[in-house]
């Protein structure tokens, strides 16, 4: 058996990536073009002044575009051509998930029976659509371990936030007044912006020279005005929280939740249950574990599931099994209220359901082995360049380090990071988590090839010749890519976030 | 064995030889024994994709109210238009389905500079200068809306006309819990505000409907009166089909205009994703919530795009972040774009006319029925309430059985009795024509009620 393995594809390869400025729909725009057509309806064309009075009505025309239906498409092709994408090549982005989409769940969703169906339709109507989102709710709670869940929250960190109302409803159930929540100091910024506006402070947790908490520092944190704990687990590190169960008794112990940031979930799938890690209250992060494609930074879905002493507080109203195969929505007796306009972003929820009936628990397991074992090889195989910030069998991702590029060349992380883009590569993860040096952080998700895993280490140690070589170069770079670096203190300093912004040079 | 993953029995044995273990079980070896897994997931085994579909067929047939089966006339915040092939097939581009945030500009100048025509339009619509890159929905727009007016007047009281939809003030409420905020409700008269009903002194936010979910159109110049009195943050939440014709958020003088961006490209899909839209005056903008995009120019001094003011946000600030925002609604945010470009600044102003023209009609026509009342004498825009001689569910149930979707229960959507309606909650329904509904659509709707009504 040959261990190392041919390299496999690359973006690199890939024929399109636009060089030039595309201009925008609005230079594009040509006075009394048009695009749309509309249906024939044989309503009374009557004039808008007869039916709304003259002080609501907009004296001016707002403008949008005047382009053709041919300019509109190469518009927009040409944009996408200037886009890296999973389906272009390796996302390697640490703590993403940037897995192959199915095309699959993409085809679910686009079903006019689930898309064109009406969210205020009433139930004996939309028995599908409740039905759906039951069984999601039972399957995510048996990959979980927990009792129930809420669907409504749009993405993590709405889930983060609707976790922690749950964590502040059940304490003041209990007539307990709570202010502080612990968060350990890798964890994703989320965590400490949602613990504010869930009306509580945080309270830092050191992590200990092994990148996993500090269970004494932790302990001296502990006390009876702690409402609970947010945990990712793996951690942000990519390891995972060998102490959990000592962390979860001390958290119980003094009355304290315990909160899982389901970020890492794909590395622990079949094999370890954060409901059988003690954990009260899990997000989970459907655009990463379950596959939903991220849509260039959304739409996600961000499910919460409690363990059964939470489940009364959970947000409604909910799809609930009311009789035989008959569904209604009904409100938790102690519900916190709605965190969505409607039911949460469902053609994404329905997207995970298509992706976890066709895994299966045993697919799922295989998700997660597949993944920690593809982190792990590229781990080893990277050690002579990028040396692991802890040293030791990682999860699904691996933390590594630049120092010793920076040491010897002056070559940051996040040059190597730019040039890996010149190499058809999407960037990992660069500067997180913050304790560590000069990190990037790689994960390569279980759908890469070992072929690709190959192609990246290979463009990684050009790098790192480079470094050696012409460590200016990578300054500079990237140069292949459609834009080069960009200035992004003046885009800060002069805003121009709209087409009629002010433009002075 | 049907899923997704590549590697072969053969490649597992030899990656595991490369790292000198012995099996995939080795990798999780360091897990406490007493929490693993024993027996793996109590979940079915994998099944092929066309076993998964016939699964799906079973959920799609049970969806009785799909649009294609069903005629809509079910608005409140949701609505059935047109949306043509090409954007479709536009927005459905695998480079823009499947790419991440925006966090390496090099090679996101397409969602980037997609986001930023996005911007334009939220700006250009709302009539505010400073768009973002897009939230998660209405709802959630407005939560952010209270939270910058917290920031900006650093108070408490949020006035929020129960014009307003009640799922966005429900999300409100359920949000103030963790922040403090004191939400105060304002009743309706007639379908339209009672500002002077409410104290409004301290308040950090005003906030107002346009027009507001039962349809009616308000004149928005008391609210702003009263918000400049008392110094705090004039909120708007507006349709953004009707600013097509009808004044901006910014000309009534909002500081804040937030709306439901569903309309422009996303199909109905049962409540989500949709798009969270929002904008602001310049001189909120260091409070603003999430991503924004800016234009500035790269090495070669060559125009590009790239996320901006990041010291606003959670992962720099972390607990001091103006939001928690990270991820929101980037392809509802591209399609929009796409769609607006489809429809361009006519098809815009052709599709808002039409909704009106549709609607009008239609409650001209059904005024003419026994059983049918206004529910206000103001006047509306593209959707209005009614008073039923009989419970609203009851009517739509009925109705469905012509393949009518007849319109939302103002009780079943207000969870209950509310500010916002006079009397009976339950008789009371909400009706939307959008441009796809034909006359013969809508006489037949008139048919159906009137049968409904008399059974």
């Amino acid at each position: 058996m040959n261990s190392v393995p041919q390299p496999g594809g690359r973006a690199a390869s890939a024929p399109l990536m636009g060089h030039e400025t595309e201009p925008t729909l609005f230079e594009m725009s040509v006075a009394n073009r048009s695009a749309y057509q509309l249906r024939t309806t044989g309503v009374p064309a009557s004039a808008l002044s007869e039916l709304v009075p003259a002080a609501h009505l907009n004296t001016e025309i707002v403008p949008v575009a005047e382009v053709s239906e041919r300019d509109l498409v190469a518009h927009f092709t040409r944009l996408s051509h200037r886009q890296f994408s999973v389906d272009l090549g390796m996302y390697p982005l640490g703590s993403c998930t940037m897995k192959y989409n199915p095309k699959f769940c993409d085809a679910i969703a686009s079903d006019p029976g689930l898309n064109a169906v009406h969210p205020g339709a009433p139930a004996s109507l939309s028995q599908g659509w409740l039905e759906i989102l039951v069984t999601l709710e039972e399957k995510l709670c048996a990959v979980t371990g927990m009792s129930a869940a809420t669907l409504q929250p749009a993405a993590g960190a709405a889930g983060e936030l609707t976790g922690l109302l749950l964590m502040r409803a059940y304490h003041e159930s209990n007539g307990d007044d709570r202010r502080r929540v612990l968060i350990p100091d890798s964890a994703h910024g989320t965590n400490p912006a949602s613990v504010t506006l869930g009306g509580y402070e945080v309270t830092t947790v050191p992590s200990n020279d092994r990148g996993l908490v500090d269970l004494e520092a932790l302990k001296g944190a502990l006390g009876s005005d702690v409402a609970g704990i947010m945990l990712t687990n793996p951690n942000t590190v990519g390891l995972f929280e060998e102490e959990i169960t000592g962390i979860a008794k001390a958290v119980h112990d003094v009355g304290g939740l315990l909160y899982y940031d389901g970020a890492n979930l794909n590395a622990i799938l079949g094999a370890v249950r954060p409901g059988d890690m003690g954990f009260d209250i899990v997000h989970m992060n459907l655009h990463k574990t379950f596959a939903t494609p991220h849509g260039g930074g959304g739409p996600g879905a961000g499910p919460v599931a409690v363990a059964a002493h939470l489940v009364d507080f959970l947000p409604g109203p909910k799809a609930t099994r009311v009789g035989d195969g008959y569904f209604n929505w009904v409100a938790p007796s102690r519900s916190i209220g709605r965190v969505h306009g409607w039911h949460g972003n469902a053609l994404v929820l329905a997207r995970a359901l298509a992706y976890i009936d066709v895994h299966g628990g045993d697919g799922l397991t295989r998700v997660a082995q597949h993944a920690v074992l593809n982190a792990n090889w590229l781990r080893h195989r990277l050690r002579a360049i990028l040396p692991a910030a802890y040293d030791r069998v990682c999860m699904h991702e691996c933390t590594l380090t630049a120092t010793p590029l920076k040491n010897k060349y002056g070559v940051r992380g996040l040059d190597v990071a730019k040039a890996l883009l010149e190499e058809g590569f999407h960037s990992p993860t660069v500067y997180f988590p913050l304790i560590v040096e000069e990190a990037l952080m790689f994960e390569p998700t279980e759908t890469e090839s070992v072929q690709t895993l190959e192609s990246l280490a290979q463009a990684l140690e050009r790098i790192a010749q480079r470094a050696k070589d012409d460590p200016d170069s990578l300054r500079r770079a990237p140069q292949s890519t459609p834009v080069s670096r960009v200035d992004e203190a003046r885009a800060a300093r002069q805003l121009i976030a709209t087409a009629d912004s002010a433009r002075s040079s | 064995m049907a899923d997704y993953l590549p590697h072969t029995d053969d490649d597992v044995q030899s990656m595991l030889a490369f790292l000198g273990i012995e099996s995939l079980d080795d990798l999780f070896a360091h897990i406490p024994q007493a929490i693993r897994l024993a027996n793996g997931l109590d979940l079915a085994d994998g099944m092929s994709e066309p076993d998964v579909a016939a699964i799906f067929a079973g959920y799609t047939s049970a969806n009785k109210a799909k649009a294609t089966a069903m005629t809509c006339f079910a608005g409140g915040g949701a609505y059935d238009h047109e949306v043509p092939a090409v954007v479709k097939m536009l927005s459905n581009r695998s480079e823009f389905v499947t790419a991440y945030t925006p966090y390496q500009p090099e090679v996101a100048q397409g969602v980037l500079q997609a986001i930023f025509e996005y911007q334009t339009l939220v700006a250009r619509l709302s009539g505010l200068a400073i768009p973002n890159a897009s939230l998660y929905d209405a709802a959630t727009a407005l939560v952010e809306a209270l939270n910058m007016a917290s920031g900006a007047t650093g108070r408490q009281k949020m006035v929020v006309s129960s014009g307003v939809h009640p799922h966005w003030r429900a999300v409100a409420r359920t949000f103030a819990r963790g922040t403090g905020h004191q939400i105060v409700e304002v009743p309706l008269r007639d379908g339209v505000t009672d500002w002077a009903s409410i104290d409004v002194t301290d308040a950090a936010a005003v906030v107002a409907a346009y027009p507001n979910y039962l349809g009616v159109l308000e004149d928005l110049s008391e609210a702003k009166g009263l918000a400049t009195a008392c110094d705090a943050l004039f909120v708007v939440g507006a349709d953004p089909v009707a600013a097509g014709v009808l004044k901006t958020a910014g000309q009534w003088g909002a500081d804040v205009f937030v709306g439901e961006g569903q309309a422009f490209g996303t199909p109905l899909s049962f409540g989500g994703p949709y798009l969270g839209l929002f904008a602001c005056t310049q001189a909120q903008v260091r409070r603003l919530p999430g991503r924004i995009v800016g234009e500035t120019v790269d090495s070669s001094d060559r125009r590009a795009f790239v996320t901006t003011l990041r010291a606003r946000e959670q992962d720099i600030r972390r607990e001091k972040a103006t939001s928690n925002v990270c991820t929101n609604q980037t392809l509802m945010a591209v399609t929009a774009a796409i769609q607006l470009g489809w429809l361009g600044t006519f098809g815009l102003r052709e599709v808002a006319t039409r909704c009106a023209q549709g609607a009008h009609y239609l409650f001209d026509e059904l005024l003419a029925l026994d059983g049918v009342e206004a529910l206000s004498t103001q006047p509306f825009f593209r959707e209005f309430a009614v008073r039923l001689a009989k419970p609203a569910d009851q009517v739509i149930a009925a109705m469905a059985e012509s393949n009518v979707l007849a319109g939302l229960s103002v009780g079943a959507l207000c969870a209950g009795a509310d500010p916002s309606v006079d009397g009976n909650v339950d008789d009371v329904l909400l009706v939307t024509v959008t441009e796809r509904r034909t006359k013969d659509e809508i006489d037949h709707y008139v048919n159906v009620l009137r049968e409904a009504l008399t059974r």
